[in-house]
């Protein structure tokens, strides 16, 4: 396969690896969580270049007729595991992001190489 | 472990994971390619159950199961995030931190623009749960927008009436119900046809992801507008 066909792959590995290096450098707990939800993207992208289907279209019949006679469509399974990911993936954003805080109220820093021990 | 080391240890293993991804993708089917075995039969399923938004009829009736664990994961993480503020909050209230909330200085043109798009979001994302079936959207997406809709009186700088908009013992319960309603639905009701079920399974996601992102979104403004004591020395 050459590099055109492989360019989507790799570019979520790319995104996925950027977020890890970002988590790993991270000074501070925020800009780790971010650096988490970078990550997680790699993850859709990966899904959707999975998925993708060249000259297709959404895979939603409402107004025309489904495949052979309506052209081909997307991959709707991999869109539809992107789709739950993206809420969760929020909603555990927010749960990360309130421990963030909590951290920061307790030990007034949100530098992870400040936190040493778990006790408060 | 120093920072050093740390990044040593990373490039060593992204060296590595990157070789084996770059070998793996080699493997994968051609991007953009025709051969997509599963969509071909997930349209056909689709299709034959009467779903026209096939997207749909994945998430909620071909792989059910699996969007409860998500869902179940959503209620979880969002209870998790409410209860870690509740207690932050009761501290510093109980620290005499001063509740200081009112309508903001904002200028007309925003308030007047916020006031005008708040009907007409709502409505927007009763649609889009609504349709979930139909057409592109659905009640995570429609949960969401329900959701935001609420905020856009914060953004027209009247927070108390965003309090009166959403009192948040009822948005708890519903939320709670809509996640005993999800899981019913998806443990009980397989008899149904889908035509009825996927509206169903729409439904009760949108009542609980806006329900949830409400809850989520209290909690912060709690943090940022009511408890406001950044300056106190850490115990």
């Amino acid at each position: 396969m050459n590099l055109p066909h492989l360019l989507p792959y790799l570019a979520a590995g790319w995104i996925m690896l950027v977020g890890l290096y970002g988590i790993v450098t991270s000074r501070d707990l925020v800009h780790a969580v971010v650096c988490l939800q970078v990550t997680q993207s790699g993850t859709y992208v990966l899904l959707l270049a999975i998925g993708y289907r060249s000259g297709a279209t959404a895979p939603v019949f409402s107004d025309r007729p489904p495949p052979p006679a309506g052209g081909p469509v997307t991959d709707p399974v991999v869109q539809a595991m992107a789709l739950t990911d993206v809420v969760v993936g929020a909603t555990v954003t927010a749960l990360l992001l309130a421990l963030a805080v909590q951290v920061a109220k307790r030990r007034g820093t949100l530098d992870p190489a400040d936190l040493r021990s778990l006790e408060s | 472990m120093t920072a050093r080391v740390r990044l040593l240890l990373f490039a060593v293993g992204t060296a590595g994971f990157a070789a084996l991804f770059a070998a793996a993708v080699r493997g994968l089917p051609e991007f953009g390619g025709p051969v997509h075995p599963y969509a071909a039969r997930a349209v056909h399923q689709a299709v034959r159950e009467g779903t026209p938004n096939v997207v749909a009829s994945v998430t909620f009736d071909q792989r059910g199961f699996d969007t409860l664990g998500e869902e179940l994961i959503l209620l979880a993480a969002a209870i998790a995030a409410v209860v870690v503020l509740h207690v932050v909050r009761r501290e510093e209230e109980d620290d005499g931190a001063a509740h200081r909330h009112g309508p903001a200085e904002v200028s007309d043109a925003l308030r007047i623009a916020g006031m005008l798009l708040l009907p007409v979001t709502l409505v927007a994302g009763v649609y889009i749960v609504a349709h979930g079936q139909q057409s592109p959207g659905g009640g995570f997406q429609g949960g969401v927008v329900l959701g935001t809709a609420v905020h856009l009186l914060y953004l027209a700088g009247d927070y108390p009436a965003l309090q009166r908009l959403r009192p948040l013992p009822a948005f708890e319960t519903a939320e709670a119900l809509a996640a005993a309603l999800f899981t019913a639905i998806v443990l009980y009701a397989a008899g149904w046809a889908a035509t009825g079920r996927v509206p169903a399974l729409n439904g009760a996601v949108g009542a609980e992801v806006g329900c949830a992102l409400v809850l989520l979104l209290s909690k912060f403004f709690e943090q940022a507008l009511l408890v406001r004591d950044p300056a106190r020395p850490t115990k």
